[in-house]
């Protein structure tokens, strides 16, 4: 019996260390940052491309108001309600005085300064694959824009939920921390589109669905799904006939920029403060988004098997 | 290619027309609508950005389409249409009823701007056809969800 006990303490010992050193938060260090400083315009088109504004502006602000970071938007998920916190350059509401590798660990990383786990609700996962450089001009554009002050309410989370270590061991299941990497074979189009889809666009976040852990289930890539809050779905964007096979890149791209799709309806919901984004992008880059959605695997959309047509 | 836009123009009219009888189905009678603001919208969206010949009475008559679908919209979200169907309306419609029927008001206004720009020739109508446009994103942002 008592060498039952001790076997377990061991194990139990053994598995909180192997917690704790999986949980453990996984930053760049200071030294490893490229030593160019932040370029104000580039990180004006970052900023549009990777769409912070969509969350962290406060809610239901038009046009010039979502230059203003104050957050309190609302972000209902299965695993609890999060609000987007302040980001704007102010010292005490805001994230005014973080500094460069602060910032590129926070955005790619979803480590805060002082080593605590972000929720995926920050869209990390699709930031981690940025480029460095990309995310220190952002930062340099940032710190342009107006300090707000603002109380943001603390998330409201069922208690295991609450405790960010345990983030540590979701981020070990579904993050790798690897830079964007090139599809071989592909034409440049297709890779700028690829990177801007799975990297500062984050369009998986939210048309790529999750499974039971929040993770994004990698096998359905963009075949949409249902909504995370709950009520209607997020359409699939692979060429298949469920999702945009029948629309040319020309009509994706069109729409990126306009809000109207082919059939001359329109984005509806949450796309519609992505769409104005991708307005701000070149032409060449909206065409790329196309191109490589046009490139990726077809698939259909699960969720019309489970509930047929009637 | 502009007897084709003002050949759009009128079936979306008429088919309009037809529609608003059908006011036992609510959900229905209000897709039809929206299918017909969505044709005239074609119409006109061609002429306006240069990919169909400028015709004034067929741009006239695509927005004046969009025009009178925006006045009384409302009218077709009764209580009791919360679901059902294959509709797509959002629960904000009724929580917030006044909000919604603003955005609708707004696009009566803007439609009808446009209707008198349609006179004024491609340049007039270009942009009070874009301001018009604003419209649809701005209310299916907030008041319609996507369901398949
Ligand atoms: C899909 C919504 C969403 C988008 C898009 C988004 N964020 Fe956030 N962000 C959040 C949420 C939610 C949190 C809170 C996370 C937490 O508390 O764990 C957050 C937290 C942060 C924080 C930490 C703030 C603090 O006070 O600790 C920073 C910095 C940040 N975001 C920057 C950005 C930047 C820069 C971008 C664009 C590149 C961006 N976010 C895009 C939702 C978003
Ligand atoms: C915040 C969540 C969110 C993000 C991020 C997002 N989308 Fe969407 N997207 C949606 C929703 C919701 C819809 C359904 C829109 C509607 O109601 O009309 C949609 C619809 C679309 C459609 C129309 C599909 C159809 O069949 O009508 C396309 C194309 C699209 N998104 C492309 C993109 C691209 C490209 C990106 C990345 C740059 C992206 N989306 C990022 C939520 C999102
Ligand atoms: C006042 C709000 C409002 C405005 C303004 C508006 N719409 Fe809509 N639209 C809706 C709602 C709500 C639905 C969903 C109706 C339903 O399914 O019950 C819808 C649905 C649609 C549909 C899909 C119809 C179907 O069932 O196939 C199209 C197409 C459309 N709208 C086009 C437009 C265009 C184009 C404009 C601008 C000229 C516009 N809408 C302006 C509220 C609006």
């Amino acid at each position: 019996m008592r060498g039952f006990l001790k076997v377990f303490l061991l194990l139990a010992m053994a598995g909180a260390a192997v917690f704790w050193y999986l949980t453990e938060p996984k930053v760049l260090d200071a030294q490893s940052l490229p030593t160019t400083p932040g370029d104000v315009e580039k990180g004006k088109y970052i900023f549009y491309a990777s769409g912070c504004a969509s969350c962290h502006a406060a809610p239901d602000a038009k046009g010039e108001e979502k230059l203003a970071l104050a957050g309190g938007h609302a972000f209902k998920t299965p695993f609890g309600t999060f609000y987007a916190p302040n980001i704007s350059p102010d010292e005490e509401d805001g994230i005014g005085g973080w500094s460069d590798v602060d910032f590129v660990n926070a955005v790619m990383r979803g480590v805060s300064p002082d080593g605590q786990h972000y929720y995926p609700a920050f869209p990390y996962m699709s930031y981690q694959r940025m480029n460095v450089q990309e995310v220190i001009d952002l930062k340099a554009y940032m710190d342009t824009l107006p300090a707000v002050k603002s109380q943001v309410p603390d998330h409201d989370l069922p208690l295991p939920f609450r405790f960010r270590r345990g983030l540590g061991a979701w981020k070990f299941l579904f993050m790798d921390n690897k830079p964007f990497k090139a599809v071989q074979g592909a034409s440049d189009a297709v890779n700028r589109g690829a990177y801007l889809v799975t990297g500062p666009g984050h369009c998986g976040e939210c048309h790529t669905p999750r499974n039971l852990l929040g993770g994004p289930e990698t096998d359905w890539q963009l075949a949409g799904g249902p909504a995370p809050e709950g009520k209607g779905v997020i359409s699939n964007i692979t060429p298949h006939r469920d999702g945009i096979g029948d629309w040319s890149e020309a009509d994706i791209a069109s729409s990126l920029e306009t809000g109207f799709t082919p059939s001359y309806d329109t984005f509806g919901g949450s796309m519609v403060a992505v769409q104005e984004n991708m307005a701000h992008l070149s032409a060449e880059d909206r065409a790329a988004i196309a191109a490589y959605l046009k490139s990726v695997e077809p698939r259909p959309s699960r969720w019309k098997e489970r509930k047929p047509e009637k | 290619m502009h007897i084709l836009s003002k050949f759009a123009a009128v079936t979306a009219l008429t088919v309009m027309s037809t529609t608003s009888f059908a006011a036992d189905d609510p959900i229905a009678a209000r897709q039809n609508i929206m299918k017909n603001v969505g044709a005239a919208m074609k119409a006109a969206g061609a002429m306006a950005t240069g990919k169909a010949e400028y015709d004034a009475l067929a741009a006239e008559l695509a927005v004046r389409t969009i025009n009178s679908s925006a006045i009384g919209f409302p009218m077709f979200f009764p209580k009791g249409s919360e679901t059902g169907g294959d509709t797509e309306a959002a629960p904000a419609i009724w929580s917030d009823m006044e909000g919604f029927s603003k955005s609708s008001a707004q696009l009566a206004t803007d439609s009808a701007t446009a209707t008198e720009a349609a006179k004024g020739g491609m340049d007039t109508f270009k942009g009070a056809f874009f301001a018009m446009a604003k419209n649809c994103k701005a209310c299916h942002e907030k008041f319609r969800i996507k369901k398949n």
